[in-house]
């Protein structure tokens, strides 16, 4: 039956959620305005910048063009997903250290669209990392060091990790001390 | 930037899918993928009163090599599937060379095969593939089912010949015949931007090497996808050598009035047509002659 408004269960971070959303709600605005997980970032608004970037089942998705309605049954990983505590992803440790980041506004999407591509390829060259964080704008131009972050962190994670990992095997893999 | 209130159901099979749009009519409007439906709804450029979500449809998810070699893809299939699945790859690599300029890897993972086959857009990768390698559409409504050639479905601007109480199931493209190769090329302002003009070919050379059968399509250029040659034998038991191939891409060229906008006029489009269909179709040539 078609309704204005429908009642939702999902995983985010992987605490079950339920709710009951206008269908009109983007899954953007739901996180941030709803769960106040306000790190996923909006800027367009109409699937151009890619800064909203979240991963849905593993997979990454632009949130302002998702409808919460559709997120029913789904796992949903936002940046707030990938520290584990006080100890950061290794993606995340690795864009502090290596400058990845300048204002951090669409650091939260190179983040999950990185995550993404080093689920499925370990050893990315850089014309791969620069093919994965295409759809994504960073309005500093900051992509030398965001693709050196990613390279650095696929570094670190192989060494951590040396078999390959799912997409949704989240926070496997770290730093070696 | 956020759509206006609509009512949304989500059914499980195309019957109940059809129902929906029997009921709503010309106020519904059917959600796939959403990478250019929920834009233009939130740019409030599209209005539905009803959202008919699809995605929930498992039967219009699968890609299957049928008895007859051809190649049948559920509508709802995302592209990223079809773009990493080793059937497509093994017959019909021109498919995944024209996915991977579909925007970029998130879009692919949410965009569907048909969605984009549906919203018609001229400038879209898969419409003008389609129209190259002579696809069928399959398309379900309240009267049955019903097939139509994608070279007569493109009317003009997103718009096709599915009625509004009709949906799309199925694309089948033909089997590979044997000694044939396809490109798709396109030029674009940037990577994942829509093409400025696209070019699909695909040519059958015999065992000597000479062209016994080819296509050649354009997006881009027109209000639809639009075939574009060959007109008559030209190409016929010839080695498709640089000059041939100039030529036919000038006549071939020569009609055509694209679109001027922001990005390019008119003229340019024309100039880029006539280059991309002789790299195209010299490309699919060469990979035609490898594999005879």
């Amino acid at each position: 039956m078609v309704a204005k408004t429908r009642t939702i269960g999902l995983s985010v971070n992987g605490a079950s959620v339920t709710a009951e959303v206008e269908a009109r709600l983007t899954l953007a605005d739901f996180l941030r305005e709803e769960l106040d997980l306000t790190g996923t970032h909006l800027a367009c608004e109409h699937g151009v910048c890619g800064n909203c970037t979240v991963l849905v089942d593993g997979a990454s998705a632009r949130s302002c063009l998702m409808f919460a309605v559709q997120a029913d049954g789904c796992a949903v990983t936002t940046v707030e997903g990938l520290a584990r505590g006080d100890r950061l992803h290794p993606l995340q440790e690795s864009f502090w250290e290596n400058h990845g980041l300048q204002c951090g506004f669409c650091t939260p999407a190179m983040l999950l669209t990185s995550l993404e591509l080093l689920g499925t390829n370990q050893s990315p060259s850089d014309d791969q990392i620069r093919e994965a964080i295409a759809g994504v704008l960073c309005r500093c131009t900051g992509y030398q060091n965001i693709v050196k972050s990613v390279q650095v962190a696929a570094g670190w994670m192989r060494t951590a990790n040396p078999t390959p990992m799912s997409p949704a095997a989240l926070g496997s893999g770290g730093r070696p001390s | 930037m956020k759509s206006p209130p609509f009512a949304y159901d989500a059914p499980k099979t195309v019957d109940a899918a059809v129902a929906l749009l029997a009921e709503y009519g010309a106020d519904a409007k059917l959600l796939a993928g959403g990478q250019s439906l929920v834009p233009l709804m939130n740019m409030r450029l599209a209005k539905p009163s009803v959202l008919i979500d699809i995605n929930r449809i498992a039967s219009l998810q699968y890609i299957r090599v049928e008895a007859d070699g051809s190649l049948a893809i559920g509508a709802g299939t995302r592209q990223s599937a079809a773009e990493h699945s080793p059937e497509v790859a093994r017959g019909w690599p021109m498919l995944v060379e024209a996915l991977r300029q579909v925007g970029h890897i998130t879009i692919r993972n949410r965009g569907t095969i048909g969605g984009s086959l549906a919203h018609a857009d001229p400038t879209a990768e898969l419409p003008t593939l389609a129209v190259a390698l002579d696809a069928t559409f399959r398309l379900s409504g309240p009267r049955g089912e019903r097939t139509v050639r994608a070279r007569e479905a493109y009317v003009s601007y997103l718009t096709t010949v599915i009625a509004p109480e009709e949906i799309l199931t199925e694309v089948r493209f033909p089997a590979p015949a044997p000694r044939s190769g396809g490109a798709f090329l396109e030029i674009s302002r940037r990577h994942g931007d829509y093409a400025l003009v696209a070019a699909a070919a695909r040519v059958t050379v015999d065992t000597a090497g000479r062209c016994t059968n080819a296509a050649v399509a354009l997006g881009g250029v027109a209000a639809t996808p639009l075939l574009a040659g060959p007109r008559g034998g030209e190409l016929q038991g010839k080695r498709l050598d640089e000059a041939t191939l100039r030529d036919a891409s000038r006549q071939y060229a020569a009609g055509l009035d694209p679109p001027t906008d922001v990005h390019a006029d008119g003229e340019y489009r024309s100039e880029v047509a006539a280059v991309l269909m002789r790299r195209a179709m010299a490309l699919a040539f060469e990979r035609a002659v490898k594999g005879a």
